[in-house]
């Protein structure tokens, strides 16, 4: 199988085995795949049993953050007073990230297992899948399947007959980035405006309707059943580099290369190998420029970085960028790097919540000073305006919006300044467009 | 306070201690070092939002918010010492006035605005923001109620919309829009009509939110305040009074935990008005023949005790429960030996009680008088019908501060000699031997006693017009003139008389009241007796 192409041989395909798959999207078809079996074996377990596998296998948060996801289980409160909940952060809304609703659209019942897995291991009887509202055909997909799961006796008063009771309910996101930040979707969930919260208390203690509460992305829930299936000793041996970042990865490549699409790797993967043996390369007669790895939130490679940065959370780091969500954005030479970023901020001013200052001024002011500069009215003092202003809006913000925006623009500033510098000297024709 | 525990922190260099669970931003208060802040409102839930209170603290990475982070032990924060969080705040600084409009010239708020006082106070020379781009642009909204909005100024820190919500319990306003669109919206079916909106303009910290009342009246600069305590119920909300020339041209609260916390209705707000009334009696007045004549003081009071001093038997003594305990205390004595009817009465609002939902036992009260308690605390009976009739047997009738709605000229000509003492003369009392012009609460020293019990002194504000003198001032006179003791030189006087007279007063004094005031009933045995 495999969507939109057949697997590459140097995949590792786990999550998205059956990609393409419409026959896995049913109850039936999921199970004949070996579906469920991990979700039985879950719930024959004791929960903080669960929660060891997991902490055992390494597993860490696919959304972007990389907190190990069994030690967020743990924080959860040990003696049950009052409802605990689990949130699927399922509102995929970062710029060039598309795998988790790969995951939901052909493997739904894996989502749903997953979620029921860490809902026994947390001991939540209320799951909320959040899904991004504009995602028409996962919801669909992912409502049927819910329904399927119910009348199977998956979920309801007692899961899979084992008088554990878990629900599972997806709720619509209406259109706003900022509520995939786990606070502000939780504040959506409630019925408010999505403004992230100001942490602590934090979801473990104070979550959604002041319960506990475990946020955890698609592909991390997800991979949950593996390693149930499979053993912790399992998920970590798949690690290339650095034995703290186990598993394997989603990377949603798109851009200028040859094949975009999802590309499933190990850990540790090389960089230059997924984009060039992969993805096949960059389009023809034309060479890597630049890449931003992890969604449009992280600085940007430029070409020999990319092609020395290794695939995985350290790697990234190393690099001088993050994993993020593993969203790959590809440049080639024939990208415009001062309107790529002129069009990155101005998506960050657009979503901005409008709570902190830094951030509701600072990404506005940011396209301006990049339009500025497009216009051919810019003057060199505005590059370090750029970076200046992009260090007032880096670390001081209730979430990390704000310096998601920085990263990337203050990033190209220093790396293609040459770019900058051509619309500010002349060197280059203006630009037009400018949205 | 339930954990008295303390919590010892260095501020700036400044060792201070408070109780656990203290924020940063409040212990650094008490250390005398103000963080500068826009967001955070003591009488608020704390939102976090506009970033100007960061702070260092040593140990953690990043700038903390001053606001939300609470005291540790030992913990060392630097305000003004640290280069990074003076960035950071002059950074925020920069960042609000891109869109803020620069036309305080024309700005009510100018002058006590957080905005411009920051700015001056550590923001840049000059904006690096280019003066090409457009500033944002929305209309000014009528928000109804006394509210106007004036978006373009709006640094969106939220304090209104926090005060609706979870203060007023209102949920009419909201933040619309996203990004540097953003603006705060109200419900499009209602209005900030709630009886105690009016405190959004006074949480503003900049002006965005501005009183329809007060709208161009005056520039800050130009106001002098002075405490005193609302006259528009018996709560006794602590106030201030703003004056501009001699006129009350705004009341705002002043904070009182016990009382008001930082709010007071607007009821309250629009008491100003009766105080800058232009109908007032400039001079005393002595009946000649069938006409008042102005007179000096001495012969007003002069001819008041040969007039008392030639009555006996019944006297009725109508007051207002809106003058000062002290005066209504020295009246009692002045009417010493006779058979008094003291009587008051209250207006009562039909609509009851108008409780400001997240503050406990704070409401505007239907009983719409300042000093209800007092007055009944010194004998004085909400019996005004009874009153009035007694006034047909008595032989000295005197009247405090009451306007006399409702009783009949040919009452009181048949009635006693008429010794009328208040700030404007109604057309009935033309028939009083003798009239004695008294200040409003404005304009002179005095001490209420709100519903609960609580003793609080109100401050001049502003001069009394003509020969007008304060109503402890009046009666002292009157005392000495009857040969009853010394003058009395202050209203601090008056309330040491007062508090010497009636044991339920008995300990305090005008310097132990201060500006927050006492509740009776609190106090020890020995207080009392002290």
């Amino acid at each position: 199988m495999g969507y939109p192409h057949e697997p590459h041989e140097r995949e590792t395909v786990v999550l998205s085995e059956h990609f393409g798959d419409p026959a896995a999207r049913t109850y039936d078809g999921w199970v004949d795949r070996g579906g469920y079996r991990a979700l039985e074996k879950a719930l024959g377990m004791e929960p903080q049993a669960v929660i060891d596998e997991v902490k055992a296998s390494g597993l860490r948060g696919r959304g972007g953050a990389g907190f190990p996801a069994g030690v967020k289980w743990d924080f959860m409160p040990k003696q049950k007073t009052r409802p605990h909940y689990l949130c699927c952060n399922a509102d995929e809304s970062e710029p060039g990230t598309f795998k988790d609703r790969e995951i939901m659209r052909w493997t739904p019942h894996a989502l749903i297992e997953g979620c029921a897995i860490a809902a026994h291991a947390i001991r939540a009887e209320v799951v909320y899948v959040y899904i991004r509202g504009e995602f028409t055909e996962a919801i669909a997909v992912m409502q049927h399947a819910l329904d399927e799961a119910y009348t199977k006796g998956v979920l309801g008063r007692s899961a899979m007959g084992s008088g554990t009771s878990i629900d599972i309910f997806i709720h619509r996101g209406a259109g706003a980035y900022i509520c995939g930040e786990e606070t502000a979707l939780m504040n959506s969930i409630e019925g408010k405006r999505g403004n992230p919260r100001i942490r602590p208390p934090f979801p473990a203690a104070f979550g959604v309707f002041g319960m506990p509460t475990t946020i955890n992305n698609v592909e991390t829930l997800t991979s949950v059943l593996h390693i149930i299936n499979r053993g912790a000793e399992w998920y970590k041996s798949l690690s290339l580099s650095n034995p703290k970042s186990t598993g394997t990865k989603l990377m949603s490549v798109c851009g200028h290369v040859a094949k975009p699409g999802n590309y499933e790797i190990t850990m540790g993967f090389p960089m230059k190998e997924l984009i060039y043996d992969l993805c096949g390369g960059m389009r023809p007669g034309r060479t890597l420029k630049a890449v931003i790895p992890g969604g449009s939130s992280v600085p940007v490679l430029n070409r020999e970085e990319a092609e020395n940065c290794v695939l995985d959370y350290e790697g990234c780091v190393a690099a001088g960028t993050m994993l993020g969500s593993g969203g790959m954005i590809v440049f080639d030479d024939s990208a415009d790097m001062v309107y790529q970023m002129m069009r990155i901020a101005k998506f960050y001013a657009h979503e901005s919540c409008a709570q902190c200052t830094q951030c509701r001024e600072g990404t506005a002011w940011m396209v301006r000073i990049l339009q500025k500069i497009l216009s051919g009215r810019g003057a060199i003092g505005d590059l370090d305006l750029l970076l200046d202003v992009g260090e007032m809006m880096t670390g001081k913000t209730i979430c990390v919006l704000s310096d998601s925006c920085a990263a990337p623009v203050g990033s190209a500033v220093r790396k293609f300044r040459g770019e900058f510098e051509a619309y500010i000297k002349g060197a280059r024709q203006p630009a037009v467009a400018l949205v | 306070m339930a954990d008295r525990e303390g919590v010892t922190l260095t501020v700036d260099g400044m060792e201070v201690t408070v109780p656990k669970g203290t924020t940063v931003l409040e212990a650094a208060k008490q250390a005398g070092v103000l963080i500068p802040h826009y967001c955070y409102h003591p009488g608020l839930p704390v939102a976090g939002v506009c970033r100007m209170c960061l702070v260092e603290i040593e140990g953690v990475p990043k700038l903390q918010i001053g606001c939300a982070t609470p005291v540790a032990p030992g913990q060392t924060v630097r305000v003004n010492d640290s280069a990074e969080a003076r960035n950071a705040r002059q950074g925020v600084l920069e960042f609000l006035l891109i869109n803020h409009p620069l036309d305080c010239p024309i700005c009510d708020q100018a002058g006590e605005c957080e905005l411009q006082n920051y700015v001056f106070q550590e923001g840049r020379s000059r904006t690096r923001y280019s003066p090409t781009y457009p500033k944002r642009f929305n209309p000014v909204e009528d928000f109804g109620g006394d509210v106007l909005y004036v978006p373009n100024r709006c640094i969106l820190c939220t304090r209104c919309v926090r005060f609706m919500d979870h203060v007023a319990g209102e949920h009419v306003l909201n933040v619309s829009e996203r990004g540097d669109r953003a603006f705060i919206g109200i419900h499009p079916d209602r209005q900030l009509d709630h009886p105690w909106a009016g405190n959004v303009v006074d949480l503003c910290p900049v002006g965005s939110l501005l009183s329809k009342d007060f709208l161009h009246k005056a520039r800050a600069w130009e106001l002098d305040h002075a405490p005193s305590v609302c006259t528009g119920c018996s709560q006794g909300c602590n106030v201030n009074l703003d004056t501009r020339a001699h006129s009350v041209v705004r009341v705002r609260p002043r904070p009182n935990a016990e009382v008001n916390s930082h709010f007071m209705c607007d009821h309250g707000r629009h008491t100003h008005r009766a105080m800058n009334r232009g109908d007032r009696i400039e001079a005393p007045l002595v009946a000649d023949g069938d006409t008042l004549v102005a007179a000096d003081w001495d012969h007003a009071l002069a001819r008041a005790a040969e007039i008392i001093t030639g009555s006996s038997g019944s006297a009725v003594a109508l007051v207002s429960a809106s003058m000062s305990t002290e005066a209504l205390h020295l009246l009692k004595v002045v009417l010493e030996g006779f058979d008094v009817t003291g009587a008051f009465r209250v207006e009562r609002a039909e609509g009851g009680e108008e409780p400001l939902a997240g503050v406990p036992g704070l409401a505007l009260r239907s009983e719409r008088a300042p000093n209800v308690a007092g007055a009944t605390m010194l004998g004085y009976e909400e019996a005004y019908d009874r009153g009035v009739e007694a006034i047909r047997h008595a032989a000295l009738v005197v009247v405090l501060g009451e306007d006399l709605d409702g009783v009949s000229p040919d009452l009181l000509q048949g009635g006693g000699n008429l010794i009328y003492l208040g700030a404007a003369l109604p057309e009935v009392a033309r028939s009083a031997r003798v009239v004695l012009p008294v200040t409003t609460v404005a304009e002179e020293d005095g001490s209420f006693v709100s519903r609960d019990g609580r003793v609080q002194r109100y401050f001049q504000a502003k001069p009394g017009p003509g020969m007008a003198r304060p109503s402890w001032w009046v009666l002292g006179e009157l005392l000495a003139e009857l040969g009853r003791g010394e003058p009395l030189a202050s209203a601090a006087e008056a309330f040491d008389h007062l508090a010497s007279a009636e044991t339920a007063f008995g300990g305090l004094s005008y310097e132990r009241l201060d500006l927050k005031g006492i509740r009776l009933e609190q106090r020890t045995a020995a207080e009392v007796t002290a």
